[in-house]
């Protein structure tokens, strides 16, 4: 029996709240084991014999013992798996990056299959040339990199009215981070000629796939740092991502970096399309709805402990993690409560915050059994504090749906498992 | 025919005040080379002005990148044809710039809802299941669960009329002529009580539609309502006195399980946990797949991976394989020699259950001709795609549903 099996077991022993069987693996994980550890001691199969020659995995993916490290959904959320939403395992990932094979996908009609061959891209509208480019026209532009969070406007949006879905991966999984290969969305813009005159102009971004998925952006986001991208963390977007071509609109949110992009035109005005109109739009507790909410306001959550990640190591160090991001820019600061915000401690980020970027956080510490209510605060580089869920529902109400960037809470119970809460 | 024929004409009209940023853009150096060295410092104010939907200020574009007005720099990409612009320019504003001539009553409309859209949205637009409502749910805005339709929520007809017209049927989209779209949208304000059973939508009074949420949206306003009291030093200790657990997730138990985890394999086989596991439910999943052949006439395993592609076309509806349910078409397992309209527990058409009384069996003759132009062989029938061009499809589709065994 080798140990990942018995952590996999163990944790998920938890998840079914099988406390007796937790606390055997935890005794069997010990490293103050009595009797001399035969996995030292014996010679084992892998120290003997041969592993798998270079010509038997061309493309790797992740090792079979880390199986349960997948995008999931959520099947009553949605009329159908083609018009739907999975979600990042963020609970089981550590570091800033999201490997492409487990970032989340929100397809309006399924993840299509175009080729680079056949990937045509159009700007026209109130340009002096319409233009169309083929993929090897784009890679023939000057190119940048750039780390990105994408989050979709309706993260945490099933946790409005209350603690409802049992894992961060749920409540916090709509978000992935990569490093965008691409080019300026202003660079292809000012190749068709934009003109003198900018005043009101807009831009209308759409994708090739069935949903036609479109969306309005206001020419200074798009002469700022919106890219045409068609690497993501080194490779090709994978093609749930928008392969071969997708738009990147940092720190905005995620319907607008629409996938498999076709045509970019510059327009008088918003479209004001059905996706920031019938949706995309937070209805406030009057009945009226902000509309055109673009940014991700500073959010974090603690990925470990969490439901999915409870503690099985017994008492001793701990390491409590989590991320945070904000789309007006940098994090600066992540404070760590362990009552349920009565007392909070600072955080250890782990590199400098990046613009628009997930940054990770650790606080490394000892843990006794106590129970705790864990959450944490993220702070970004404008001064903003994440909110409480109280303080959003204050001036929003219930029925907002997207932009729920509330602080969360875990509650730990004294055998490790850990459950999503709302506190007061 | 071009949508920028008369750019000044854009303007708030009828379905509403069109919302328009104020936007002075200063551009400091306009001859700079294209490619800046380093990003362009670009400081921007983004649009939020608060109820009366007028930014607040300016925005200012320090310096953007060049745009030196004599268009391209890199000599790259070709001009865009006009029939080019024309095939993909289809989007439709507020003030009607981009809407095409033509125009349908509502019970044209009807008919082509119940042929097209009514298996998802319901006979009168009040969606099934899990499918959108575009119809009712006037004044529950501020209710605990608003329902948002086209009648109670969307602020401009123009985004139905577009959003139609480009993205549905689902599944078969931009399918639709141009008067069936006039008509389904005249249909769908029918059933939101907005014009009269004998009107009839067209380009020429499209702009007179009043939608009743047209005046139902803010522009974002968090900068005003929330930045300034949520941009300030946080409390670090004797924050509250106590804290209680007000609500706790596993009382709603709607998470899903994590089925399918390599760890639920291991706890359907409790008793033995050893590192040959994976391989044998591998193992297990293929001596199924296996088992799925026999029994049936050998398939030409090229024609089922290339049915596989062409079924594509036929997943948003219909399931196949192990677990199989019906959706919004039947599961096709065991279709293939199957009586028709007999799927058990699916709600079938009037035509399609009749033909299956009459007799009708799914032979490949019977199911090519089907496939080939559905309306057309049977008009009755619920499912709204538009057909298989290619006898090739056909036959790959074919020997693909073959390789699904009845259930």
């Amino acid at each position: 029996m080798s140990n990942d099996r018995t952590a996999g077991t163990s944790r998920r022993a938890f998840l079914r709240g099988s406390v007796a069987a937790a606390a055997g693996a935890v005794a069997a994980g010990s490293a103050r084991a009595q009797d001399a550890d035969p996995l030292i001691t014996e010679v084992q199969d892998w120290a003997s014999g041969f592993g798998a020659g270079v010509d038997e995995v061309p493309y790797g993916l992740p090792i079979e013992f880390e199986s349960d490290v997948i995008r999931r959904n959520v099947e009553w959320l949605t009329a159908d798996t083609i018009s739907s939403i999975n979600f990042t395992p963020i609970h089981a990932l550590d570091g800033t990056i999201t490997p492409q094979g487990c970032a989340f996908e929100r397809h309006h009609s399924g993840a299509i299959e175009l080729k680079k061959e056949d990937y045509r891209l159009m700007i026209n509208g109130l340009v002096e040339t319409p233009l169309v480019f083929t993929y090897a026209d784009l890679e023939r532009f000057p190119r940048e990199n750039h780390v990105y969070f994408c989050e979709c406007a309706a993260n945490t949006g099933m946790e409005w009215a209350g603690a409802q879905l049992n894992g961060a991966q749920f409540t916090h999984g709509m978000i992935h981070n990569m490093e965008y290969t691409g080019v300026p969305l202003r660079t292809l813009l000012a190749e068709a000629g934009l003109g003198d005159d900018l005043a009101d102009k807009w831009v209308y971004v759409e994708g090739a796939d069935a949903s036609s998925n479109g969306r309005s952006i206001p020419m200074e986001k798009a002469l700022d740092d919106v890219l045409v991208a068609f690497k993501a963390n080194g490779e090709a977007l994978r093609k749930e991502h928008g392969y071969p071509v997708r738009l990147v609109v940092p720190g905005w949110e995620g319907n607008m970096w629409v996938k498999w992009i076709r045509r970019i035109e510059v327009t008088s005005g918003p479209v004001e399309s059905r996706e920031e109109t019938s949706k995309y739009t937070d209805t406030l507790a009057d009945g009226t709805s902000r509309k055109w909410t673009w940014v991700m306001d500073a959010k974090s959550v603690v990925t470990s402990p969490s439901p999915q990640m409870p503690i099985t190591h017994g008492h001793g160090p701990l390491v409590i993690t989590g991320m945070a991001w904000s789309g007006h820019g940098r994090i600066t600061r992540v404070d760590v409560s362990r009552d349920g915000g009565m007392t909070w401690e600072t955080a250890r980020l782990a590199n400098e915050g990046e613009n628009k970027a997930l940054t990770r956080f650790y606080l490394d510490t000892t843990w006794a059994g106590e129970e705790m209510l864990l959450q944490s605060r993220a702070m970004d580089e404008t001064g903003y504090v994440q909110p409480t869920k109280a303080q959003l529902r204050e001036v929003r109400g219930e029925n907002s749906i997207y932009h729920n960037n509330c602080i969360q809470t875990w509650h730990v119970k004294a055998n490790g498992e850990a459950e999503n809460v709302e506190v007061s | 025919m071009s949508k920028y024929p008369n750019l000044a004409l854009f303007a708030g009209t009828g379905a509403g005040l069109v919302v328009m940023t104020v936007l002075a853009i200063n551009f400091a150096d306009r001859n700079i080379a294209p490619i800046p060295d380093n990003n362009p410092t670009v400081a921007l104010v983004i649009p939020g002005g608060g109820a009366d939907e007028a930014p607040a200020g300016g925005l200012i574009v320090g310096a953007a990148a060049a745009s030196d007005g004599s268009g391209g720099t890199y000599g790259l990409g070709r001009p865009a044809l006009p029939e080019e612009i024309a095939a993909w320019d289809l989007d439709v504003m507020p003030d009607g710039t981009g809407l095409p001539e033509g125009s349908g009553d509502v019970w044209t409309g009807e008919e082509v809802f119940a042929e097209k859209c009514a298996a998802c949205h319901g006979d009168f637009a009040e969606g099934t299941g899990n499918w959108p409502k575009l119809a009712g749910g006037w004044d529950t805005l501020a209710d605990k669960d608003p329902v948002k339709t086209v009648g109670s929520y969307w602020p401009y007809l123009s985004t139905v009329w577009d959003y139609i017209h480009r993205s549905m049927p689902f599944g078969a989209a931009q399918t639709l002529e141009v008067d069936e779209v006039y008509a389904m949208v005249a249909y769908i304000l029918y059933s939101n009580d907005l014009v009269d059973e004998d009107f009839t939508l067209t380009h020429e009074n499209f702009l007179e539609v009043e939608m009743p949420n047209a005046d139902g949206f803010i522009v974002d306003d968090r900068a005003e309502t929330e930045y300034p009291m949520w941009r300030t030093e946080p409390c670090m200790e004797n924050c509250k006195d106590s804290v209680e657990i007000t609500m706790r997730a596993t009382v709603l138990d709607v998470t899903p399980a994590e089925e399918g985890s390599a760890e639920e394999a291991f706890e359907t086989d409790a008793a033995i946990v050893n590192e040959d596991q994976p391989e044998a439910v591998e193992e297990a999943a293929m001596e199924e797949s296996a088992s799925e052949d026999t029994g049936a006439e050998a398939l030409d395993p090229e024609l089922v991976a290339a049915g596989e592609n062409v079924f594509k076309k036929c997943r948003a509806c219909h399931q196949v394989g192990e677990g199989a349910k019906h959706r919004t078409g039947p599961s096709l397992n065991g279709i293939v020699g199957h009586p028709a309209g007999a799927a058990e527990g699916f709600k079938y058409s009037r035509d399609m259950q009749a033909a299956g009384e009459d007799g009708l069996v799914w032979t490949e003759e019977e199911l090519t001709a089907f496939l080939a132009k559905p309306k057309a062989y049977m008009s009755g029938t619920k499912m709204t795609f538009a057909g298989l061009r290619k006898e090739d499809d056909l036959a790959a589709v074919i020997e693909y549903l073959k390789s699904f065994p009845e259930d």
